[in-house]
């Protein structure tokens, strides 16, 4: 247990792996046009599990909990260029992360704001 | 990838758009050249389309490049008019390779994609202004 592991809790890297996620999704989007494109996503809760249980918080562990959650999206209609990105799909799971992010965000600032004012003696 | 390190989300966005805007750049030219006429079959205009290819940096991260333009195999049409100025011995003329209706359907979708990398950028850009104002 480091000290940011106390300060943070889950959140830090919930949100760290939201980052990745967002890239993605990103990355889904940018390729909606490319022939015979996958994609791909992150099982959030399964890699958040998975960095949890991971000894230590570092950047290694959380791009590996991130990359042993990833898996290829079903499409609901194939198309015949063989690209899988929907972007109905794609933009509604883009807007939801983003949401997320800015949740994980508001928990670590009031962490952030409680320990500030422990530090003041207000 | 711009620079060093490691793909960021800029650089997906980034380079999607530019992608993008190149293929908004052949249906410019495609529908500009849409009604010309020329003399001989070989020198007619024909319809330039851009190959997308994707650029994975790490799994699942990846952005998407212009591999190359290439001509398309629509053959141009010939039409008999002998009064055109341009009309070859038999009084025929070749109308460009260009299928407009779908150029314009193109245009539509590329206008879109582009939208999308840019909402994408900006929602990018807003969380991590956040991020760095954290704690203030």
């Amino acid at each position: 247990m480091s000290l940011d592991d106390n300060l943070f809790g889950i959140h830090g890297k919930a949100l760290a792996l939201r980052s990745q996620r967002l890239s993605l999704l990103a990355s889904n989007i940018a390729n909606a046009s490319t022939p015979g494109y996958k994609a791909r996503d992150i099982d959030f809760d399964a890699a958040l599990k998975k960095a949890t249980s991971a000894a230590g918080g570092t950047a290694a562990s959380l791009s590996k909990a991130a990359d042993d959650s990833m898996g290829y999206r079903v499409p609901l209609q194939p198309s015949l260029d063989g690209n899988t990105v929907e972007l109905s799909t794609e933009q509604t799971l883009f807007a939801e992360n983003a949401v997320k992010y800015r949740t994980t965000l508001s928990f670590l600032e009031g962490r952030l704001n409680t320990i500030t004012r422990a530090l003041k003696g207000e | 990838m711009s620079g060093s390190g490691p793909m960021n989300v800029f650089d997906i966005a980034g380079r999607a758009m530019s992608a993008q805007l190149m293929r908004l750049n052949t249906t410019a030219s495609n529908m500009a050249n849409a009604g010309n006429v020329t003399g001989s079959a070989a020198t007619a205009y024909r319809a330039i389309k851009p190959v997308f290819e994707s650029v994975t940096d790490s799994p699942g991260v990846s952005t998407v490049k212009v591999a190359n333009v290439v001509t398309t195999s629509a053959q141009p049409t010939k039409r008999h008019d002998p009064n055109h100025p341009l009309a070859d011995k038999n009084g025929d003329v070749w109308e460009a390779a260009v299928d407009s209706n779908a150029e314009l359907i193109d245009m539509i979708e590329t206008a879109r994609m582009y939208q999308n990398n840019v909402q994408v950028l900006n929602t990018a850009k807003s969380l991590m202004m956040e991020t760095i104002r954290i704690g203030k």
